[in-house]
């Protein structure tokens, strides 16, 4: 019963796009995660350890990077900062091996290997305004494009920081358990290139760990927890500015389905990932995507069960649309629509009950509903999916019209193309190929 | 695909049917009598009675010092094929014909032997008494106790059908000129090792005589030498002098390789399969080198004991002469032996299926950009015949730039029927291009062995003057290499340096002759050709029809007599006007030539019915010539302007039928009968290459379960449109051969992704992965019971989208609804079609002409880009759409098939020749629907 409340979308799709894929095999373990190195490029890196560079467009190998012994943690791209400077995009990679390389992406070559941590780093960073990266483990340390150590602070936890978001004023947060550590680095001497890291402030907001944490804009980040708590922070003065929490929780609604709640686990509330636009935030909870607006302080929309398992992974692409990932294997792509008719017609049928939002939102917010009434309300429509992985899909990149690469625990990168346009390039190459080769002209 | 007897290609009935009808009605003189069998039988396939063979055989003859020509063995080994055929008479007559300068021994002025490495000679040899006709191939191989040092042999390959013999020329000496130089090969090593050991024995003589003449020398002290002493010294003289002659036989014969390999056109026999076995066989051409390991094939030299050689050893005839097998190494003769039964396989069959083979596969050579999608590469691949060869090299003409080819291959097909045609001038193609100028040969190339055959009797009958039971004819030699026709044993020779000439000459004597030997035509050597050809190339093209004229007037103007040539002249001119009606009769699938009716009496006979076709054109002939045999009305006009490939498949089919019964055990029809349960047997008349029999086999059976497909299931059509249009396709079921078999029946549908095997998977137990169908377009898959099953199962459901499922066992299929009309006409479940070969080619020849769709789609420019820089997306996909639905006719889902196979091309196209194409998933969200029966 719980499955048959995701919704189907069924075979045909006029909105989805995707309809050529290119399985890329390299990796012989769990793909984690992709990281974007320029237009068309982007990297790739699991738990075996090697690194893969990839051409978006084609599909492409270029190169395979091995140096690390153990699986990889996190992955940066370390673009260069300065302009005059010829094109050299890095990337960091750390792993359990406790280490961190530094590789160039144009030859595939390692830089540097950075070797003298204590523990796994679990974050990387890259401050790119003041040409520094900061990795985190059990404490934080800041450093320069050289690898030279610049400074770091004192040991903070064994769990080690599970995640970083840059703010304003050379601050950055650090999400440490169910802690939020603000540290502020402070150039010491007036030279640029000397830095000092000081703890700032610690919040304590969070019930559970911090598994996600988001930046919207130079004014507000966002934290979502373990057990489902959403909190709006202050990005200058890192004060509270709005909290959500339980709202997804379906026991605070009572005419919620039974089944959905007998399927409510912990994990079915932890915020997996957030994403945001400047309006709003979109947050992965447990198998469900809600679009949280941080004008109106509460979910615009919700699709309560958007996959069979937890969402891992969300982005916000153009045209109101939303991509998915889950443990589930599937990628679905989600609009954002505006609801035409009045909240309370919005949702006919027992089927479209399932759906979710409506209701459920309309229910959640019952003391506001008068004021609703004439605000718009929204909702998630599901306009595709892609199924093509076996295993769970643990990230995905999103290229614009290049396409979209998806990674799984299956071992394989999935590139999505849209057809129209690749066949309309394929074209273009051949007669590209066909004047280049003099075969144009007749001969006869 | 060409060769489909349910198929017409290459031709446009419309025009011709015009011309028909336009065509003012022929004047009586010109009517053509009906076809003279068409009481009786009224196939002109059924064998007469004529030949005493039942098939086309090989044999192997030998010019035996002792006895005579002989036969000594045949290929196939079966007393049935020869039949009554008298091999002795013939080997008789094929050896008595052998132009070999096969001159051995002491050339004046020389003081040695000396080995002449002759040619072989390639003669046509036709005994119509008989209904033999035979492509004849003279080689000498080396004897140490022949006379002369030579022993001269032939392979003859030996048909009822005299125009086989005379088209199929090239190939048949090409094929036979490996053979032969494989049993010199092997001959040579055979004899150096023969020398070897005969300079072994002389040495010893040598030792032991002078020994003798020692221990004589020393006994005699009387001052002076008594006669058996000087016995010695000279038998001691004539040992050493036989040595030296001996060893400069052993430098002769070891230096030939390397004398030879100098020429260019020189190809020394490589064997192939035999280096994993056979050590030594590398070094075959060198028995000089030391070679350890060699193997008991050979004698072993240092294991020989030298015998002492008496005197006078007399030539005596009672000795006996070695064969073929120890002649030529055991080894060697084996490896040729089977060389000739793949020859004798490639050659099995009609004239007009080798030929069609011949064409289609040259054409499909050119179309490299389409020709990967439905056919096999590797057997394109594969060296062409060398006429083919020839024929597209040798016309610079047309076949000017190969780029041009490359990317133009829809007017690639007709130029290159064109020059095929010129340059071959036994293909029959011409229409397209040259309706207006030259229809005359190939009505008369077209012709089969059957007319003629018909026509001999005719003949006979009504002239009496070619009713001379003992005419022999030879209709074509060839030598093979360039120089020897300065060869002095060339100039007894009755061969004038001017085929044509001594064609003519001969032509004309034929008609008074009754006992002659006559030589039809002779080839120049090949390598004169190509050069000729281009010189005389714009008059060749032109001059076709009188070549053809004068041929025919060769053979069928008995009466004729040279003084009458000015008034031929005209005639024949006229006729050449006319000819271009006599398309008519043969330009579409006309049943009723079979039974000639009165509306086609007046068809101008002008062809000549009848030609003789020289194995090699020769164009550079002078245009005095042309007028000067004028055509004979023949009799079967008509059917000697048959095309081969526009035989009505039921006639054809007859005729298979009426052979079939002849043809022993080799034969498809029985070999299938077991496994595939086929309701109706049918032959593969005669693969054309060796290495694809296999796949001819397989597209037969193939063709024949894909026939059943379509009659068994009512939902064959979706199953196809989802192949074609690159949707993989699963064969579900339990029972693994009914799964394979549907899959092998669905194969011949499956578009190539690139230039590897065909995207099948025949049998699969795991759970599929989207990696399987990006790799695989048809695949059969196991179901279970068991837990496993449950999972491949599920993994079925969960990518149903890139599929389409076909339940062998519930008889199911679950897959994308398809509208259009290709299919239809690909896969009628109420086809006429009977045979599984005929099916396929069917098959072929629409997924041809959907390749020829795909192919102008994706190399027309303006449909995938922007004409002006201004022009907005939009516009382009409708002009892309209407091109796709108006130009080239396709209705709803055709389109997707050709769109796809537009994306395979271009996708080859843009191939990194390093890389291989990246396999690519293309899917469409289009909802499935459940057909069953």
């Amino acid at each position: 019963m719980t499955k048959s409340s995701v919704q189907t979308i069924g075979e045909e799709q006029v909105q989805n796009p995707y309809t050529e894929l290119l399985v890329l095999k390299g990796h012989q373990d769990i793909v984690r995660f992709l990281v974007q190195i320029d237009d068309c490029r982007f990297a790739s890196a699991g738990d075996d350890g090697i690194v893969f560079l990839w051409n978006a467009q084609t599909g492409e190998k270029l190169f395979e990077l091995h140096g690390h012994t153990h699986k990889i943690t996190a992955i940066a791209p370390f673009a260069s900062s300065d302009a005059s400077e010829e094109e050299n995009h890095l990337i960091l990679t750390a792993s359990a091996d406790r280490t961190v390389i530094v590789w160039d992406c144009s030859s595939g070559r390692q830089v540097q290997k950075v070797s003298c941590f204590h523990s796994t780093v679990k974050c990387l960073t890259v401050l790119q305004r003041l040409n520094v990266w900061l990795s985190g483990g059990s404490d934080l340390c800041v450093w320069n494009r050289k690898l030279d150590l610049l400074c770091k602070t004192s040991h903070l936890t064994d769990a080690g920081i599970t995640g970083l978001v840059e703010l304003p004023k050379n601050c950055v947060a650090a999400a440490v358990g169910k802690e939020l550590i603000i540290f502020r680095l402070i150039a010491c001497n007036g030279g640029s290139e000397d830095w000092n890291v000081l703890e700032v402030k610690r919040l304590v907001d969070h019930q559970d760990n911090i598994l996600s944490l988001v930046s919207v804009n130079e004014f507000t980040f966002v934290t979502g927890s373990h057990v489902g708590e959403l909190i709006v922070w202050d990005a200058l003065d890192w004060t509270k500015q709005a909290s959500e929490c339980n709202f997804w929780d379906s026991s605070v609604h009572p005419d919620a389905q039974p089944e959905i709640k007998l399927s409510q686990s912990p994990n079915e509330a932890s915020v997996q990932h957030l994403t945001s636009d400047e309006e709003c935030v979109f947050a992965a909870v447990g198998k469900g995507i809600y679009v949280y607006n941080l004008q109106m302080k509460r979910v615009i929309a919700c699709q309560r069960t958007a996959h069979d398992s937890s969402v891992l992974h969300i982005e916000k692409i153009p045209n109101r649309q939303l991509i998915s990932c889950s443990e589930d294997g599937s990628v679905r792509i989600w609009e954002l629509r505006e609801k035409q008719q009045l909240p309370a017609e919005a949702v006919p049928t027992g089927f479209f009950n399932m759906w979710g939002f409506g209701r459920a939102n309309k229910q959640a917010n019952q003391a506001a509903k008068k004021m609703q009434e004439n605000t718009p309300v929204y909702f998630l429509d599901l306009v595709g999916d892609l199924i093509g992985h076996s295993s769970a899909v643990q990230m995905f990149l999103y290229f614009g019209e290049l396409g979209l690469a998806t990674c799984s625990a299956d071992h394989l990168i999935i590139l999505w193309k849209d057809g129209e346009r690749e066949s309309r390039l394929r074209s273009l190459t051949l007669f590209q190929k066909l004047a280049q080769n003099g075969d144009l002209q007749l001969k006869f | 695909m060409i060769s489909a007897p349910d198929v017409v290609a290459f031709t446009r009935e419309e025009e011709l049917e015009d011309e028909l009808y336009r065509e003012p009605p022929l004047p009586e003189e010109y009517s053509v009598p009906l076809f003279p069998f068409a009481g009786h039988g009224a196939n002109p396939w059924a064998k007469v009675a004529n030949s005493k063979f039942s098939r086309d055989f090989i044999l192997i003859s030998e010019f035996s010092e002792q006895v005579g020509p002989q036969p000594l063995l045949t290929i196939p080994d079966d007393a049935k094929v020869s039949g009554t055929f008298d091999l002795n008479y013939f080997s008789l007559r094929i050896m008595s014909v052998d132009y070999q300068a096969s001159f051995v021994g002491h050339p004046p002025g020389s003081a040695y032997p000396k080995l002449n490495f002759v040619e072989d000679s390639k003669v046509v040899l036709g005994d119509s008494k008989e209904g033999a006709f035979a492509y004849v191939h003279h080689l000498t191989l080396y004897d140490l106790e022949a006379r002369g040092f030579v022993r001269p042999f032939c392979m003859a390959y030996i048909s009822a059908d005299e125009h086989k013999i005379m088209q199929q020329f090239q190939e048949l000496s090409a094929e036979f000129s490996k053979a032969s130089e494989c049993l010199k090969t092997g001959n040579r090593k055979a004899f150096a090792n023969e020398l070897e050991k005969k300079l072994r024995d002389l040495d010893y003589t040598r030792t032991v005589l002078h020994n003798e003449t020692e221990v004589q020398k020393k006994a005699n002290d009387k001052g002076y030498y008594t006669t058996q002493a000087i016995e010695k010294a000279n038998e001691l003289a004539s040992v050493e002098k036989s040595i030296i002659e001996h060893q400069d036989l052993l430098k002769q014969i070891r230096s030939y390789p390397y004398r030879k390999l100098k020429e260019s056109d020189f190809h020394p026999y490589e064997p192939e399969c035999a280096l994993l076995d056979q050590p030594n066989v590398g070094c075959d051409r060198d028995p000089t080198a030391s070679d350890p390991a060699e193997t008991p094939l050979y004698t072993h030299v240092p294991s020989y004991t030298p015998k002492l050689i008496k005197a006078k050893s007399a030539k005596c005839f009672d000795k006996k002469l070695k064969t073929l097998e120890e002649l030529c190494d055991v080894y060697f003769f084996t490896q040729t032996l089977d060389q000739l039964h793949q020859i004798e396989r490639t050659f099995r069959g009609d004239v007009c299926y080798l030929l069609t083979e011949q064409i289609s596969k040259a054409l499909l050579k050119q179309q490299t950009v389409t020709n990967f999608l439905f056919e096999d590469v590797s057997c394109l691949d594969e060296r062409p015949p060398e006429k083919q060869y020839r024929g597209c090299q040798g016309h610079s003409h047309y076949a000017r730039d190969g780029k041009c080819l490359e990317e133009f291959p829809a007017p690639t097909v007709v130029i290159s029927l064109g020059s095929y045609k010129s340059s071959v001038e036994c293909v029959p193609i011409k229409m397209e291009q040259e309706i207006e100028d030259s229809q005359e040969p190939q009505m008369s190339e077209s012709v089969t062995f059957e007319h003629q055959e018909n026509l001999d009797y005719l003949d006979a009958d009504l002239k009496g003057s070619i009713s001379s039971g003992e005419s022999i004819e030879v209709l074509g030699t060839e030598k093979s290499a360039s120089g020897l026709p300065k060869s002095e044993s060339q100039a007894s020779l009755p061969v004038s340096p001017s085929p044509q000439v001594g064609r003519s000459k001969v032509g004309s004597r034929r008609t008074v002759s009754e006992d002659s030997i006559e030589v039809l035509s002779t080839c120049p050597s090949e390598s004169l050709i190509p050069e000729d050809f281009k010189a005389s190339y714009p008059s060749a093209i032109n001059e076709e029809p009188y070549v053809g004229d004068e041929e025919g007037g060769l053979h069928f103007t008995p009466k004729l007599n040279p003084d009458d040539a000015d008034e031929q002249e005209d005639v024949s001119n006229q006729e050449n006007l006319m000819q271009v009606d006599s398309a008519c009769c043969i330009g579409k699938e006309s049943p009723n030539f079979l039974e000639p009716l009165p509306d086609l009496g007046h068809k101008p006979c002008d062809e000549d019915g009848v030609v003789r076709i020289p194995p090699q054109p020769y164009r550079a002939s002078e245009p005095g010539l042309h007028g000067t045999f004028g055509s004979f009305p023949s009799h079967d006009g008509i059917s000697g302007g048959l095309l081969p490939y526009e035989l009505d498949s039921r006639y054809l089919a007859g005729s298979r039928e009426v052979s079939k019964s002849s043809l022993d055990e080799c034969s498809d029809s029985t070999s299938y009968m077991s496994s595939a349960a086929s309701t109706c047997s049918d032959r593969t008349p005669s693969p054309a290459h060796p290495a694809c029999q296999g796949a001819d086999r397989h597209k037969k059976k193939a063709g024949q379960n894909a026939l059943r497909f379509i009659r068994q299931y009512p939902f064959a059509h979706p199953a196809i449109y989802s192949l074609l249009s690159g949707r993989t396709l699963i064969v579900l079921g339990e029972e693994e051969a009914i799964v394979k078999k549907l899959v092998m029946a669905l194969s011949i549908f499956v578009p190539n992704c690139g230039l590897y095997a065909k995207p099948v998977k025949h049998w699969v137990t795991s759970p599929l992965h989207v990696v399987d169908f990006q790799k695989w377009k048809l695949i059969g898959l196991q179901r279970t019971v068991s837990l496993a099953g449950v999972n491949v199962l599920h993994a079925l459901s969960r990518y149903s989208r890139y599929i389409s499922i076909l339940d062998a066992d519930s008889k199911t299929l679950r897959c994308p609804l398809y509208k259009g009309s290709v299919v239809s006409r690909l896969a009628d479940h109420r086809t006429q079609i009977k045979r599984g070969s005929t099916y396929y080619m069917h098959v072929q020849s629409i997924l041809t002409q959907l390749c020829s769709k795909a192919f102008l789609f994706t190399f027309c420019h303006h449909l995938h880009l922007p004409i002006s820089e201004r022009e907005p997306e939009e516009s382009v996909v409708s002009r892309r759409m209407n091109f796709l639905k108006l130009q080239l006719g396709l209705v709803n889902e055709d389109i997707r098939i050709v769109q796809y196979l537009a994306e395979l091309l271009k996708l080859q196209y843009l191939e990194d020749p390093g890389q291989g194409v990246s396999p690519l998933l293309r899917f469409d969200y289009v909802p499935s629907f459940l057909y069953k029966i």
